[in-house]
């Protein structure tokens, strides 16, 4: 079926029309993509085997926050540092928050290989968008695409194998911080203000409503995200607090109208120690026991 | 039943050169030349949006002469390849020399399998981590390849214009004299007597790798920026 002559380029890499990686992978080299993988399992009832869960680590807690009034400051995304394999830590220092391109950010939670390889394919979608058009995606066409990476994962999804990202990036066009969740089946939901995915989840969510508030300057969304990670690892034995040993920090990034920038650790470090030391004069809560 | 006349293949391959060359010639001409930090790509191009110079890869990038859609096809299947050897291996394996390859390839043998040869001509070139580890590869319509050190100009009256930019080019010259002289040499004519042609920024399509950013080198320079790089004492 095959027109290709031997030495050139075969004719899928010449057929114009289409300015997706993902559309040229299924195409041409379909086992290249994590969703084609055999994993062995078929059938109705591996289609439902959870073996995979607990044999694949897994990664955690990832959260997101906007900055200033409206967002207009852009966004903050931090994730842990660890990653689980049942009840044992497969990884203290993985990173689960990556530069999606210029303006957006993408936070992985859920079964870390498949997510890590989802998350490359996705920056690759992305930028080779950006070549062949010679223009960005559309904030919501980015969210649309992770979409479809996402809903192509759910047979694996169904083996235990689930991964579950959040995206967030700065809107050129309308000129704020936006952010987006996902669920196992590709559903896209908008979040507003903040969000966070993955096993700490709860606890970090409740710990945003309390120290997030519209308005605030980068440096203290900065400060919120990495306390709510502090929450999360406290109840959530699969996320992993700030290392003050090994003086690991959380990944935290910022997503503005300049672009995406990771916040160093020399920064972080700091923010930790305060956090720490407040937490220390009052072990119960978070307001640096102000109320005794 | 009528029997064509026997056409001998030196023949054959001059006709079909003769074609590509005439298409080819009738383009406005691309400089690409390399300067300290990198490497320059100049042209004539009062289009913002159909160019004639793009990024491929992480360091790499593509300049073409010729006709528009068969050079365009070329460059969307080179950052496909690109990015498929990238995806499957790693960032730092995708290299020109594999990529100037499959061009070359790809060229040669439309060449001599079908009727019409690719009425193009391309560059691929690659930033290094120093001057002397830069590779500038010219690729022609009939697939032969040429691993040019320091400049190329192809495209319309190319000779005359190599000649421009022969005379003056030196190994680490600055941005804004590489693209100045760059320039000049798109503006010559014919005529080696004849004051060169002014060519205004706006009628320009420039973009250089430049070695010193972190991962994609390449950048158009577009607006003020090329002005104040092209302003006689800018630098």
């Amino acid at each position: 079926m095959s027109t290709d002559l031997p030495g050139r380029l075969p004719d899928a890499f010449t057929t114009p029309g289409s300015s997706s990686f993902l559309d040229f992978l299924h195409g041409h080299a379909p086992e290249l993509l994590p969703s084609h993988r055999a994993t062995g399992a078929t059938g109705s009832a591996a289609g439902t085997d959870p073996r995979g869960a607990s044999l694949a680590p897994h990664a955690t807690t990832i959260v997101a926050c906007t900055i200033g009034a409206d967002a207009a400051g852009g966004v903050v995304m931090a994730g842990d540092r660890r990653a689980t394999m049942g009840s044992m830590i497969a990884h203290r220092e993985i990173e689960k928050v990556f530069p999606a391109d210029e303006f957006s950010a993408v936070g992985i939670a859920g079964t870390a290989g498949i997510a890590v390889e989802l998350v490359r394919l996705f920056q690759l979608e992305l930028e080779h968008y950006e070549k062949i058009e010679g223009a960005l995606l559309s904030l919501d066409g980015k969210a649309n695409r992770l979409s479809t990476m996402i809903r192509q994962n759910l047979g694996l999804a169904l083996q235990g194998l689930a991964v579950v990202p959040l995206f967030c990036g700065f809107d050129l066009d309308q000129g704020r911080g936006r952010i987006f969740s996902y669920d196992v089946t590709g559903g896209r939901y908008e979040e507003r203000d903040h969000h966070s995915v993955g096993s700490g989840s709860v606890f970090a969510r409740g710990a945003l409503k309390k120290l997030w508030r519209p308005g605030l300057r980068r440096d203290e969304v900065v400060r919120v995200a990495v306390e709510a990670l502090y929450d999360a690892a406290d109840d959530d034995s699969a996320t992993g607090g700030p290392d003050t040993v090994r003086r690991i920090w959380p990944v935290v990034c910022v997503v503005d109208g300049a672009g995406y920038v990771r916040v160093p650790d020399a920064e972080l470090g700091p923010v930790v120690d305060e956090i720490v030391a407040e937490r220390h004069a009052a072990a119960g809560g978070a307001d640096g026991g102000a109320r005794s | 039943m009528n029997m064509p006349f026997y056409v001998s293949p030196e023949q054959l391959m001059k006709d079909r050169a003769d074609f590509a060359r005439k298409g080819i010639a009738r383009g406005r001409s691309v400089v690409v030349l390399a300067y300290d930090d990198g490497i320059a790509f100049a042209t004539q191009n009062p289009s913002r949006a159909l160019h004639k110079i793009s990024e491929i890869y992480d360091r790499i990038a593509f300049a073409a002469v010729g006709k528009y859609n068969e050079f365009e096809n070329l460059r969307v299947a080179g950052v496909r390849y690109a990015d498929l050897r990238g995806y499957s291996y790693d960032r730092s394996d995708v290299n020109a020399r594999g990529l100037a390859n499959a061009y070359a390839q790809t060229l040669g043998t439309v060449f001599t399998t079908e009727s019409k040869p690719l009425e193009v001509e391309l560059v691929v070139a690659e930033v290094g981590p120093t001057p002397a580890r830069d590779q500038v590869y010219r690729i022609s319509y009939d697939g032969s390849v040429a691993d040019e050190q320091g400049f190329v100009v192809m495209g319309g009256q190319s000779e005359r214009r190599g000649q421009v930019v022969a005379e003056a080019w030196e190994p680490g010259m600055s941005l804004p004299a590489a693209l100045r002289l760059a320039v000049r040499a798109l503006g010559a004519s014919e005529d080696p007597e004849a004051e060169p042609e002014d060519i205004d920024a706006s009628q320009l399509e420039v973009a250089v790798l430049d070695r010193t950013r972190p991962r994609r080198a390449f950048r158009r320079l577009t607006g003020g920026v090329l002005e104040s790089v092209l302003e006689p004492d800018g630098e």
